[in-house]
């Protein structure tokens, strides 16, 4: 406290330890990444600083005497509607630095969130609704391009189904794990995340940094990234999963490449990503073969044709005005999916006045995206994916009515694990060991407990699924997909009741 | 099948427990000249300092022979094995007829050549009796020399100075504890002894007792020196009490000679603890090594082999632990190590009173002495005992927190997965 | 005479307490459930602040680095510390495999330690007396193996 910038002592957060409470056992000080709890050797006693304190909330949970309290610091400036201490402190931190601010996970600026705003229908007295404990309820989704018209061979005197799909992708639930690097997530991580894809039927994206070694037996279960700086992808990676993804753009980032720090590349992470230890890992803003929609259409078929047609081709971008012109483009060029990521989706690191100020919120990006694909006869060409900000199964159960196939979930399956959203990714000393590849931190996920965690998450909001889709009389998630019936706006506006092409609730 | 041992010490104890984990039904007699039930031998100098109450000395509660379904025959000497006939002759002319005998007499105190030390006020340290008698003089004497500076005498003389009495230690060599310690662990220990009023007479010895009226008065130095006293106490150590196994034609060289199952080499008659000259881990041969520990295992792996669930001795390996006016001491294996052959490690912190001694041969860990602070010492008498390789970690043994965390992982795995 | 019933556990009989040091984490509450089970009180708070000194927790955790992990009594088959124990202390139950302790007959002389290959008897300095594991006799699980937040101890048969 004494030689620290006087500007940094308005802290966040306050740390409030409850005398009669702490044993002076040191599990916070051990605990804490960022120092802010110290265990003095002289008095035996711990203290902590809370300018250190980045609300991860560790030491509370791991405190056995519950002698500790992280509170947000009640010390407030002058009340001002415009010149927010957000603003004020963010100015200070930049006239200490000179550099951009970083931050981790999802936009958290008070944007409306429109899943907030839209209610789901029930079944009364007509269309009775269904008991999914008595009765079958499928939430099997089948991922890929469906043909516009079944042809049917019925000259044997058999009947058949003609000419047969091109690759499909059948997972047990709606909800896939999102794209998350390793290297921004460690391995335990991506452990966790493949084997809870494994047990419960569904699909974990490795993200751009490749794939390690020890995860390739989980491949009924993956789907390979290739981003703009096409880390580890060789032809056995693409080979590796069901699914190729082509990342075009990040919700948390759109517009902008991803960079990870030279001093974060270790062996496993070297080896995997094949780039030289200690390199920075820079992906381009864009694909630098990529400038129009021809140029996408020539990647789609380079890796349909590196993996022999068998491989889904996802292709995802970041939620943008013109997201629905986008993915019009990205249906026609050969996409088997379409992944729109909005902007509460969350990145390891990105600039804050991107993570903030660029893109559009999901809901509003998937309702035009769908509506102009139906529009234009191509819907069924493609899946589409949402991904960024999926908070709880009734969210994926509106995505779901407002058009998406499924959702991608990221920052709930790292919530699942332990993550508190202290959107202090970028810095490498995850507290909770999830955005963290030091030894000592990355050892707090256990993989066999993340996997039980992951795989009772989705278990659980299948089940909530089922009891919604059942009160609506549905028995079946496919045939909620893009039945906005279903859905009503509260306090919406008329163009935005336009644009989710929704009636307000009572209506 | 009828099973006699002979001696009522911890390889006894070790036997007894052996042979029940095996055969719960078989009888089991127990002779011993000593009229009480198995104690602590080592406890006999807490017991005389006062640290411990006299029902503590007891090394097994008091049900112990019965809930064993042993037969214990105190106040009984042996006086005769007949090897062909399986019995074995008491003192009182009772014959003790056996299928399995285990000799277990444990060692007799050596008796120095010292002129007078036969008379009277001369007394041994290796008894519980002995203990009860110095006990009783300790109210009365002041002054008393101690022969042998080795672990009994020097506990002898810590136990007697805490009762008051001022002692003198004489010691043959030129430094206490030379048998298992080097000249750095010796001089903190002396230094600890001398500076808590224990008067060191080193590279001396007594060569005369003088007494005035029957009454010792003083003894007289090989350097022609002497050093008042109104008692002596001979504790330079004790040699297998083997002449009741010799007498019966069993084979003995120092000790009574056992195979790698404590057997002698009389078919069903077994040996093992301080009587013992058995299967030494380092040096590989046979050694008598009266050593608690040992005495306990040797017992253990004889009962074993008695109750016909035989398992090989692995060898023992010396150690002992002892404490010295606070300062705690361990020591293990090889721990003075002949020139040829060796590597010796060694931190010496004098201030701290704080020694720490490895010994290596062909690249493992042989042999240990620690002074001052001993904490997981027994990381290292496992990393002898397993023969493991440790040219990698010399550095890290020195330190006084190693442990497990510094050895290679695989070495670190196999051995916390052992049990 | 009476018939032979009991038989020792051999071996893989009994359930022990194994680390895992790949996810240990270093925060040593095995340590403090340990030091909570055996206070009178059984109360974290009351462990700590109501007994003094600190009591000593029957396992140790190793730390160097990145890596650590918890070190504990094996319940040996052939328990070295046993055998080396001068006093008559310890003792290896027949039935349940516990290598168990008694406090009142220990005599501080340290054999155990120094025979113990794992290192996991330590000193109780205030009173002289060494302290080890006893498996929380009387619990279905362990103290330190319930403690530990990120299942880098487990009680199992191997």
């Amino acid at each position: 406290m004494l030689y620290c910038a006087p500007n940094k002592k308005y802290s966040d957060f306050i740390i409030v330890r409850d005398p009669d409470k702490c044993i002076d056992c040191r599990v916070c000080a051990r605990q804490c990444s960022y120092e802010a709890h110290v265990y003095d050797e002289s008095t035996g006693k711990v203290f902590s600083d809370d300018t250190r304190c980045v609300g991860c909330h560790r030491c509370e949970a791991f405190c056995p005497s519950g002698a500790l309290l992280i509170r947000q610091n009640p010390s407030e400036f002058r009340d001002n509607a415009v010149w927010k201490p957000w603003f004020i402190k963010n100015i200070y931190k930049q006239a200490e630095t000179g550099g951009v601010l970083l931050t981790g996970m999802g936009n958290s600026y008070p944007y409306p969130v429109y899943w907030d705003k839209m209610l789901l229908d029930a079944s009364q007295v007509t269309n009775p609704s269904i008991d999914p404990l008595r009765e079958p309820m499928e939430l099997k989704t089948y991922l890929g391009s469906k043909p516009d018209a079944l042809r049917i061979d019925a000259g044997s005197g058999e009947v058949r189904l003609a000419g047969g799909f091109t690759p499909q992708i059948a997972i047990n639930y709606p909800i896939l794990f999102s794209a998350m690097s390793y290297g921004s997530i460690n391995l335990n991580v991506h452990k966790g995340l493949a084997r809870a894809a494994e047990e419960m039927g569904i699909l974990y994206n490795t993200g751009e940094g490749g794939l390690h070694a020890s995860l390739y037996r989980y491949g009924r279960n993956t789907i390979v990234q290739c981003a703009s700086g096409r880390f580890g992808v060789h032809s056995e990676y693409l080979n590796a999963g069901v699914a190729v993804e082509i990342k075009i753009g990040q919700g948390a980032k759109p517009g902008i490449g991803g960079h990870l720090p030279g001093e974060k590349i270790g062996p496993e992470i070297s080896r995997t990503r094949m780039i030289p230890i200690g390199a920075d890992a820079l992906s381009p803003a864009p694909h630098h073969d990529i400038y129009s929609i021809e140029d996408l259409r020539q990647l789609i078929y380079a890796i349909k044709e590196a993996t022999d047609y068998k491989k889904l081709v996802f292709v995802k971008i970041a939620a943008v005005h013109n997201s629905a012109a986008i993915a019009s483009g990205m249906v026609r060029a050969g996409a088997d999916v379409i992944t729109l990521d909005g902007f509460r989706g969350g990145t390891g690191a990105a600039p804050t006045m991107i993570r903030d100020n660029v893109g559009i919120p999901i809901e509003m990006a998937l309702a035009s995206v769908d509506e102009r694909l139906r529009q234009e006869g191509i819907r069924n060409q493609a899946s589409l994916l949402v991904a960024g900000g999926i908070r709880c199964s009734a969210d994926v159960v509106k995505a779901i009515a407002l058009g998406a196939d499924a959702v991608y979930i990221g920052t709930a399956a790292l919530i699942s694990v332990g993550c508190t959203v202290c959107q202090r990714c970028y810095t490498g000393k995850c507290p909770w060991g999830i955005a963290t590849n030091d030894p000592f931190l990355a050892k707090r996920i256990n993989p066999e407990i993340a996997h039980e965690k992951l795989a009772n998450l989705i278990r659980a909001w299948g089940h909530e699924i089922q009891e919604m889709l059942g009160g609506m009389g549905i028995n079946a998630i496919e045939s909620l997909r893009g039945n906005r019936e279903k859905l009503r706006g509260i306090g919406l506006n008329e163009s935005e009741m336009n644009i989710l092409g929704i009636k307000h609730a009572g209506a | 099948m009828r099973h006699v041992i002979i001696g009522n010490g911890v390889a006894s104890v070790g036997a007894i427990e052996a042979i029940r984990s095996a055969d719960r039904e078989s009888p089991v007699t127990v002779i011993s000249s000593e009229p009480h039930r198995v104690y602590g031998r080592p406890l006999i100098s807490s017991l005389l300092g006062g640290r411990i109450r006299e029902e503590d000395i007891y090394y097994r509660p008091e049900g112990f022979y019965a809930a064993n379904n042993v037969t214990l025959l105190t106040g009984k000497t042996a006086t005769g094995i007949n090897t062909q006939a399986r019995k074995v002759r008491l003192e009182s002319g009772e014959a003790v007829p056996f299928d399995k005998l285990l000799i277990a007499t444990g060692g007799v105190p050596f008796v120095p050549p010292v002129e007078g030390l036969d008379g009277p006020d001369v007394y041994f340290f290796t008894t519980l009796d002995d203990a009860r008698k110095l006990d009783i003089l300790a109210a009365k004497l002041r002054k008393i020399v101690v022969l042998g500076g080795g672990l009994i005498g020097l506990k002898a003389a810590e136990s007697l100075h805490d009762r008051g009495i001022h002692v003198t230690v004489v010691e043959l060599a030129d430094r206490i504890l030379s048998a298992a310690f080097d000249a750095e662990a010796g001089g903190i220990i002396a230094r600890r002894l001398a500076e808590s009023g224990i008067s060191l007479v080193l590279g001396n010895t007594v060569t005369k007792i003088v007494r005035i009226k029957k009454r010792a008065r003083r003894v007289v130095l090989s350097d022609g020196g002497s050093v008042p006293c109104e008692a002596v106490v001979t504790a330079i150590g004790v040699v297998p009490n083997k002449a009741l196994a010799e007498k019966a034609g069993i084979g003995v060289n120092r000790g009574i000679l056992t195979d790698d199952f404590m057997q002698t080499n009389v078919p069903g008659i077994f040996a093992a603890g301080d009587v013992a000259e058995a299967k030494d881990m380092l040096w590989g041969e046979r050694r008598v090594t009266p050593i608690w520990p040992n005495a306990y295992i040797q017992g253990r792996h004889a009962g074993l082999s008695m109750a016909g669930a035989a398992r090989p001795y692995p060898g023992g390996i010396p150690m002992n632990s002892i404490e010295f006016y606070g300062i705690p001491t361990v020591s293990m294996g090889i721990s003075t190590p002949p020139a040829e052959g060796y590597e010796v490690l060694a931190r010496l912190e004098p201030e701290k009173n704080c020694y720490r001694k490895l010994v290596l041969r062909n690249g493992k860990l042989v042999g240990a002495v620690l002074v001052g602070r001993i904490d997981r010492s027994g990381i290292l008498s496992g990393l002898i005992r397993n023969g493991v390789d440790v040219e990698l970690l010399k550095q890290e043994m020195l330190r006084d927190d190693f442990g497990f965390s510094d050895m290679q992982p695989e070495i670190r795995q196999a051995l916390l997965a052992a049990y | 005479m009476r018939r032979a019933t009991l038989k020792p556990p051999e071996g893989n009989g009994m359930k022990r307490v194994y680390q895992k040091e790949d996810v240990c984490i270093g925060c040593r509450l095995c340590e403090i459930g340990c030091i909570v089970e055996h206070s009178p009180a059984k109360d974290v708070v009351k462990a700590f602040r109501n007994v003094s000194p600190r009591p000593e927790p029957r396992n140790i955790v190793e730390e160097r680095g990145p890596l650590s992990f918890s070190v504990n009594c094996r319940h040996c088959d052939e328990p070295a510390c046993l055998h080396a124990c001068i006093s008559g202390a310890i003792a290896k139950d027949p039935l349940t495999g516990i290598v168990g302790q008694d406090p009142e007959k220990c005599v501080g002389c340290w054999s155990c330690i120094m025979a113990c290959p794992f290192g996991v008897i330590r000193k109780n300095g205030a009173q002289s007396k060494a302290v080890k594991c006893d498996l929380c006799a009387g619990r279905t699980i362990p103290a330190c193996v319930e403690a530990c937040p990120n299942r880098a101890l487990v009680f199992e048969e191997r």
